[in-house]
């Protein structure tokens, strides 16, 4: 095994730090849960390089439970970006301040 | 071998991550993401996760990547659209969140050494065995568990996205 863990860290916290910045800066809801995917990936990237470099089989099955995590979340929250569009026709969080008015 | 074949699923990673972030039109958005998940699968197979590869490939890359883009499509979304108004605020706590994490990198440099590869790969179980085994035994409690999670996540759904549920009954 010649590539350093410290490596596939650094990666897996820049792919997170992404996935921050775009849940901060996008409008647009379904992109911040595509950003909320890019963060789920960083920990399986961290679980499976832990996994592999410590010979624990259990890592691997961690990055099982938050991959059926993240198929609920996609589900649901898909079903309720569709029911805001149908109650507000817009998925735009700047349009959604129905508790500040 | 190794470190030609990690920078280049690196290197795309991280490329198509910030392009999901910063492309415009959600279904670039969703594609990209669809690049980036096939090159995660590439970086499991270099980490003897092969099973996990494929189940990434399909329950990431062919199932919720097209609920992705079956929304995007249905809601027909324009594609101009600018950035959230608090941009200041987010760009301030990325670069500390980044200061950060450069900081915890640097100042444990010297503890990050790989331990010695000690199991043989080929002598042991195959992966998909071995993930099985851990699988069925030690983790079947949370396994149930999260089978109770998609049946919960399949109802909500069902509920939240079923038309005339949501409008008060006359």
């Amino acid at each position: 095994m010649a590539v350093p863990l410290s490596y596939y860290l650094i990666l897996s916290g820049f792919v997170f730090l992404t996935g921050v910045v775009g849940v901060l800066i996008r409008r647009n809801i379904i992109v911040i849960l595509l950003s909320v995917e890019l963060m789920l990936n960083a920990t399986n990237i961290n679980f499976v390089a832990f996994s592999e470099y410590f010979h624990n089989v259990a890592g691997q099955v961690f990055v099982f439970f938050a991959l059926t995590v993240a198929a609920a979340e996609v589900a649901v929250g898909l079903a309720i970006i569709i029911a805001l569009h149908r109650a507000h026709s817009s998925i735009y969080i700047d349009d959604l301040n129905l508790l500040k008015r | 071998m190794d470190h030609i074949f990690f920078f280049y699923f690196a290197a795309v990673i991280a490329a198509t991550s910030l392009l999901v972030v910063a492309l415009r039109n959600p279904v670039y958005s969703a594609l990209s993401l669809l690049i980036m998940f096939f090159h995660v699968a590439g970086l499991y197979v270099t980490l003897h996760a092969e099973f996990l590869a494929a189940v990434q490939i399909v329950v990431y890359a062919g199932a919720i990547l097209v609920l992705y883009l079956f929304v995007v499509m249905l809601l027909s979304i324009k594609s101009e659209e600018r950035y959230h108004n608090q941009l200041p605020l987010a760009g301030l706590l990325g670069v500390m969140l980044c200061t950060e994490v450069i900081l915890l990198f640097i100042k444990s440099q010297t503890s990050a050494i790989a331990p010695a590869a000690t199991a043989d790969p080929v002598a042991g179980p195959g992966n998909t065995e071995m993930i099985g085994e851990a699988l069925y035994s030690t983790y079947l409690f949370p396994f149930e568990v999260a089978s109770l999670i998609l049946l919960v996540a399949m109802i909500g759904a069902i509920i939240l996205a079923k038309k005339g549920i949501n409008e008060p009954a006359q």
